[in-house]
């Protein structure tokens, strides 16, 4: 559980990228990630959620500065990793470790598991051939995978679900602090993805690591996590801890995500999921002014194409963006004036 | 039920593979009456997908399909690739996961359509075109007068989707198959097209096969569920059924290891141990039994026959659970 020291503080974290038409002519900006803020916790396992294009990938990678963000900070212990260069961030980046969605894509197909392993420990010369040969037995132990039997394997003769044991062996050799999962579990079959998912609690429980776990599946990311964060296009519309997030979502939006879930469960009342969302996303290029989810949202009043909604705390380290929030004091928004919280806490203070 | 319009017996698909047979399908049988969804439900390489593609005569000639599929009450294994295709489209139409792949990215949208409106029946050019958009507008396309000049990659996937959804019905088959046909899309795109296909499928009184690995959609959608291990059906039941007393420790294996929003935090999931089996070493027992926890001696040495239980409930365990119902 967590101790409270944040490992992790990502402050107001903006990336963008340029769209060049025909000749290199600059024809827009993609805004993928906006004015992100948020930390983590030492031993904290934070889940991101978000659909295609809402930023979350970018985000996990603009925080390993892989590649560097337009804007912001990302203090890691303390240091800003927008500020280090060379050899420092190097070492920095030592300490955070990513695991992918794809094994296969990942894994260098002509190497054997026992190479792949070895080669963080190879990259940062962290000790003798002996020594990293030992590591790399101990990590493969860890994730379940028979250091005999699976060493000298490629990883064309893995299945999907030993594949990605093995590319979290990888994260773990150099003894990280931070390990981010983009979507590292998505493509594993049902019974396979259990597996996984109870191993990589398994090791964070022994090892006290922290995690970002950035997934679509909002069920499949209550399991493993404290709290939970929900990005739409490049925005954090909301964060707060998990249990209260899912009891009581409060940006339509996550309302929204909830309702799409099918339930394992056919005698369970089911209401269209058209009446919490409709259309698809915009485009990142040319969001929507003020609220970005505006478009689609069945609460939209004037005042969200006007005046952007800003990240506010609605419940115990429960924010929000979002003028008309879902709760059961404010049903359905009928005024076209923003509801003003009581104690007026609108302000954006960084949620903790 | 009302009669059927499509009855799988006894179907074997077999693969030739580095000089070993792979029997891909085994010994599957089920049926669908017209208008009814019956979700085919197992993970990857349970024979889901290359069943459904037998149905369709999609197979390669490298396949060996024997047994029987009726549909309409016409044998459909051994059928000339020529009558096949007066079946595919009108009579079974099918949507597959990616619909990137399934369109042609340099014909526009609109031309498509056409195209497939265009082989099953004699229509002018124009006529193709107001029913090309008849079509877009069934499936909600939005805007959809403007997307019939569009090219696939203007279409964002749900809405190419949609797309494929209206190119299968230009037909007006009696059967359709999705394919997984919502697994690729963002969780709100998926509950999206789900839902007009439900809608579509009332509409039209078509039949629908998902084809899926997941169990949570089954349970929203469907009125009839068969789940495939290795091959093989190894439970069938209607959706209630199935879900109030599950009998097939994998059904029970699988529906444990869906995380759950009224699970708590960090709760380890039920998860069963091992991989699924290799297909080209065929066992003479029970395919899960490795991995199942009621397994014993009998399960290894013979395999369960797939049979009717309980009214309308098929499995095939020399152990079934119990009670059935979730702890």
């Amino acid at each position: 559980m967590s101790t409270g020291e944040p490992l992790l503080d990502v402050r107001n974290l903006v990336q963008e990228f340029e769209v060049r038409a025909q000749g290199g002519v600059r024809s827009g900006v993609v805004q993928a990630v906006s004015d992100v803020s948020f930390t983590l916790a030492k031993g904290e396992t934070l889940g991101l959620v978000g659909e295609t294009g809402s930023g979350k990938s970018t985000l996990a990678r603009a925080i390993l500065q892989a590649p560097r963000p337009k804007a912001g900070e990302v203090l890691f212990e303390g240091t800003d990793l927008v500020k280090l260069r060379g050899r420092e961030l190097l070492r920095a980046r030592r300490q955070m470790q990513m695991v992918f969605q794809d094994p296969f894509g990942s894994l260098d197909p002509k190497w054997s598991v026992a190479r792949i392993v070895e080669e963080p420990l190879t990259a940062f010369h962290t000790a003798a051939r002996p020594e990293r040969r030992r590591r790399v037995t101990e990590v493969l132990d860890r994730v379940g995978l028979d250091p005999e039997r699976y060493a000298g394997r490629r990883p064309r003769s893995l299945s999907g679900g030993q594949a990605q044991r093995v590319a979290i062996a990888r994260a773990l050799a150099l003894d990280p602090a931070l390990i981010i999962y983009d979507e590292a579990v998505s493509s594993l079959d049902v019974l396979i993805r259990a597996q996984v998912l109870n191993l990589l609690e398994r090791l964070r429980a022994e090892l006290s690591l922290t995690y970002l776990f950035i997934a679509h599946d909002l069920a499949l990311v209550k399991q493993v996590s404290d709290r939970v964060a929900v990005m739409y296009l490049g925005k954090l519309v909301e964060i707060g801890p998990a249990e209260s997030l899912y009891r009581e979502p409060l940006h339509p939006y996550t309302v929204a995500l909830l309702a799409s879930i099918p339930n394992p469960d056919p005698t369970a009342p089911r209401a269209p999921v058209t009446n919490t969302i409709t259309g698809e996303p915009p485009s990142p290029i040319d969001p929507p002014s003020g609220c970005r989810f505006r478009t689609r949202c069945p609460r939209a009043q004037d005042v969200c194409a006007a005046e952007e909604p800003r990240l506010r705390r609605l419940a115990d380290g429960h924010f929000a963006a979002c003028h008309f929030p879902v709760s059961e004091e404010a049903p359905a928004p009928a005024a076209r004036e923003p509801a003003r919280l009581a104690g007026g806490r609108h302000d954006a203070a960084a949620p903790d | 039920m009302s009669q059927s319009l499509l009855e799988v017996s006894d179907l074997r698909v077999d693969f030739r593979h580095d000089g070993q047979i792979v029997r891909a399908v085994d010994r599957l049988t089920y049926s669908v009456a017209r208008g009814q969804t019956v979700a085919v439900i197992g993970e990857s390489g349970s024979g889901k997908t290359v069943s459904s593609r037998a149905i369709m005569g999609l197979l390669p000639q490298t396949a060996k399909v024997t047994g029987s599929i009726r549909f309409d009450d016409v044998e459909m294994v051994g059928l000339p690739e020529k009558a096949m295709r007066g079946h595919r489209g009108c009579g079974v139409a099918m949507v597959f996961q990616d619909p990137t792949r399934s369109l042609n990215p340099t014909m526009r949208i609109g031309a498509q359509i056409r195209e497939a409106i265009q082989t099953h029946e004699k229509a002018s050019r124009g006529a193709a075109h107001d029913r090309a958009l008849e079509l877009l507008e069934l499936v909600r396309l939005p805007a959809a007068k403007e997307r019939l000049e569009q090219y696939p990659h203007q279409l964002s996937g749900g809405m190419r989707q949609r797309v494929m959804i209206a190119i299968a019905l230009a037909a007006s088959p009696k059967l359709l198959i999705a394919d997984e046909a919502t697994t690729a899309l963002d969780v709100t795109t998926q509950a999206q097209i789900m839902e007009l296909l439900r809608d579509l499928q009332q509409r039209l009184g078509m039949a629908l096969i998902m084809i899926s690995h997941d169990l949570g959609l089954a349970a929203s959608f469907a009125d009839e569920v068969v789940v495939m291990y290795a091959g093989r059906a190894v439970e069938r039941a209607p959706t209630r059924m199935l879900f109030s007393h599950v009998r097939m420790p994998y059904t029970r294996a699988l529906l444990d290891a869906i995380p759950r929003l009224e699970n708590a935090s960090h709760a380890p999931l039920a998860a069963v141990p091992g991989q699924p089996p290799n297909m080209a070493l065929r066992e003479p027992g029970c395919p899960f039994t490795p991995r199942c926890p009621n397994s014993t001696d009998q399960c290894r040495s013979h395999a369960p026959a797939f049979e009717e239980h309980e009214p309308g409930h098929l499995w095939a365990c020399w152990h079934p659970c119990e009670d059935g119902v979730r702890p």
